[in-house]
């Protein structure tokens, strides 16, 4: 393995991030530091109302009695949260609502070469974008379409405004203020991200998908998700997310809320591909989110994807409380990391109400001098009879440099439960790659035909034009690492 | 001339494995490689086809490339299978969640465009894969599994055969095709060879018993001791081996 990865990282030094281009926007941005004013400013910016600021600023009061938590497995490099921006956006959108077609050229042109074209007569059809652009959303496609049928799709500034019960009524209420550290920063500063609800009964007709960009340097990210999907609704939200080249480390601290009713169903896919740094662990984003969701009815169901792909440091672990009888919640999940990369990633699944059922089914893949953690909680509460778990966990190691390690934590307080977990290691071998070379495929063909068989039962979770992206992407992140 | 290598020295880690292997290979010929064990004959496979484990210390592997012998040893496995070289394993890896289907239609494309032909697309490459699944006895559902995975000995011999037939190679190098085969897989094994051979195709035959040399009939048979090819004759040789062993070869008694 080693002869053919020294050669093979000789030929590809090179480093290739595409997305890693930077936009010439003029910014507007507050001063640097976190306090009281620096909130009341976002929250005024934003003509918030009262409640909203209050919520902001107790959440901040608790932010400031919390500790940043200890125990990933690896060293997280201390964060100066007095040294960044929390707010940045381009100085010619307006706040509000706003026509797409009317954006700053640069920012449409961003969005273009990112594969995203937002102008009407370029859309993608079948796919309604929010546009996301360092602390502000630009536009929502698609909405007079969706509000035919009562889809709210919108950024979250735009549903405090102008459904204020809905928001006031969800946020917070999966994902609490004081959560977690970032959750409380994220509550106490979020800027911007995507609303969505979807009334009772309604499939709703696209799929609906948020693109995050971070651009501005030395800016956090805080966005803030909230998905309600009413009694018997169904809804496929997709994220995307990159970030230009920057050797200086960025954070983005998201939230994103779902919450499922009777009979409803959310299929929620990342594929995350912030900028992860150089080969040396220069740069890159700090991706600490939390992403959870509230199976709150009857035969309710939530599903996570994920294909983790970039960031520096990745801490995230979407969950699903199944409250609801015979709700269903599942995590698929393909985490890749390569260079320096720190990825620590996994769910929770919380059963509370009976016949729960939830499947895990996590691959990681490490390279280089990667360390790629899989960390994830069963939790079968008192209440939930013949509640029932699948958990698979997978790494593939691809190289001697970099490591994979599991932490699957099972807490079952009821004696009907059935609780499932099986993990493998596996590496990829020499004997294997010659095998697949001597039939004429090239070595970088077949690591990445390895990779995707490896991958495959998560990609097929993932909507078609998703999955045929991520697989371009894992072959990409590999021709980089492995060649 | 199909393939020449000239005063081959191969070692894998510290230890010479090839001490000077000389061979001449024409278009059409079938060779077989005996041997006691240890002798070398996987190795001078595997060196044939670029594993990277073993490092040339010495001498030249020659292949015909567009009608002229030109010198393989820079060549990655992958460029030499899309030249028509191919390795029929003794021991094929499992490559789990790859399916067989899948796989061979990468290799198959690969020779394709390296060749300036045209692919073939899932459905088509089927198409033409189950018209080669009868000579095997394999049944489709080979197919949809994962690349030897669960595979019983004789699957996994009659798999390379059946890649080996799919991609046509120029040259087959069979690395102990036979070992571990019941006498009606070796049949059907030695079918197989036997539809590539053609004045076209030649073959090498890694074995170390005669058996499989009742089906498939060899031009040459080489007996390899320590590295070098200490005897060369026609099939007769290996009818003699089968009867007095090597020692009388090699001057010492050997397995």
């Amino acid at each position: 393995m080693d002869k053919y990865m020294s050669e093979e990282i000789k030929k590809h030094i090179e480093e290739g991030y595409k997305w890693g281009f930077e936009s010439q926007v003029e910014m507007e941005e507050f001063p640097k530091g976190l306090n009281e004013d620096i909130i009341k400013l976002i929250s005024k910016k934003k003509n918030e109302p009262e409640w909203m600021l209050d919520y902001r600023l107790q959440a901040f009061k608790k932010w400031q009695q919390m500790e940043h938590p200890k125990w990933a497995y690896f060293d997280i490099p201390k964060i100066d949260f007095q040294d960044l921006y929390y707010y940045a956006k381009p100085k010619n959108s307006k706040e509000g609502p706003k026509s797409l077609d009317d954006l700053d050229p640069e920012l449409l042109e961003t969005f273009e070469k990112l594969g995203i074209p937002l102008q009407e007569q370029k859309r993608i059809s079948g796919v309604a974008i929010d546009a996301v652009f360092d602390s502000v959303s630009l536009g929502t496609t698609w909405k007079e379409d969706l509000e035919k049928v009562g889809v709210i799709f919108c950024s979250i500034s735009e549903a405090i405004e102008k459904h204020p019960e809905l928001v006031r009524k969800y946020m917070g209420s999966v994902v609490p203020p004081t959560d977690n550290f970032y959750a409380a920063l994220n509550s106490a500063v979020f800027s911007d991200g995507s609303f969505v609800y979807i009334p009772k009964g309604v499939t709703c007709p696209m799929d609906l998908s948020t693109y995050f960009r971070i651009n501005a340097k030395e800016t956090g990210q805080f966005e803030r998700t909230l998905i309600i999907a009413d009694e018997g609704s169904y809804v496929n939200y997709l994220e995307g997310c990159t970030a230009p080249q920057r050797d200086e480390n960025q954070l983005h601290a998201a939230i994103v809320e779902i919450v499922a009713l009777k009979d409803a169903e959310v299929k929620y896919s990342t594929v995350q591909n912030w900028y992860a740094g150089d080969k040396n662990g220069k740069g890159g984003i700090y991706n600490f989110v939390t992403k959870r969701g509230l199976c709150a009815g009857k035969n309710s169901k939530i599903s996570w994807t994920q294909v983790e792909a970039g960031s520096a440091i990745t801490w995230k672990y979407p969950s699903c409380i199944l409250q609801g009888e015979n709700s269903q919640g599942a995590f698929y999940s393909v985490a890749l990391t390569n260079n320096k990369m720190l990825a620590d990633t996994g769910t929770k699944m919380i059963h509370i109400g009976k016949n729960t059922k939830s499947t895990i089914i996590s691959k990681g893949i490490s390279a280089d001098n990667s360390e790629n953690v899989y960390r994830g909680e069963v939790k079968v509460m008192p209440g939930a009879e013949n509640a029932r778990n699948f958990s698979q966990c997978d790494s593939m190691l691809i190289g001697d440099k970099c490591s994979a390690n599991t932490f699957p934590y099972i807490d079952v307080k009821n004696p009907t439960a059935t609780v499932e977990h099986e993990a493998s290691t596996s590496k990829i071998s020499a004997d294997q790659l010659f095998y697949l070379q001597s039939r004429g495929v090239d070595a970088e063909k077949a690591i990445s035909l390895i990779v995707n068989g490896f991958c495959k039962d998560v990609f097929k979770t993932l909507p078609l034009e998703f999955s045929v992206e991520a697989v371009k992407l894992i072959e990409m992140k590999l021709e980089n690492s492995v060649g | 001339m199909l393939l020449k290598i000239n005063d081959l020295h191969a070692k894998v880690e510290d230890t010479t494995i090839l001490n000077g292997i000389n061979l001449e290979i024409n278009p059409g010929e079938v060779h077989a490689i005996m041997g006691p064990n240890g002798s070398g004959k996987s190795t001078l496979s595997k060196v044939i086809s670029g594993h990277p484990d073993y490092e040339v210390i010495k001498g030249d592997i020659q292949y015909n490339i567009n009608g002229k012998l030109a010198s393989i040893m820079e060549q990655e496995p992958s460029e030499r299978a899309c030249e028509g070289i191919f390795l029929g394993f003794q021991y094929p890896v499992e490559v789990p969640g790859v399916t067989n289907i899948n796989f061979m239609n990468e290799a198959f494309n690969a020779l394709c465009e390296h060749q300036g032909a045209d692919t073939m697309d899932e459905g088509a490459f089927r198409e033409y894969v189950v018209s080669k699944l009868p000579t095997l006895n394999m049944s489709e559902d080979f197919l949809d599994r994962a690349v030897n995975e669960g595979f019983s000995g004789g699957e996994k011999k009659k798999n390379e055969i059946l890649q080996m037939l799919l991609l046509n190679p120029r040259l087959a190098l069979l690395d102990e095709t036979d070992s571990g085969l019941d006498i009606d897989a070796l049949k059907t094994v030695a079918k197989g060879v036997n539809t590539l051979k053609s004045k076209h195709n030649s073959i090498i035959l890694v074995t170390h018993y005669q058996r499989l040399l009742d089906y498939i009939e060899p031009d040459y048979v080489h007996v390899l001791w320590k590295g070098q090819i200490i005897k060369t004759g026609d099939k007769s040789l290996a009818l003699e081996l089968e009867e007095k062993g090597y020692d009388w070869l090699t001057g010492e008694h050997v397995q």
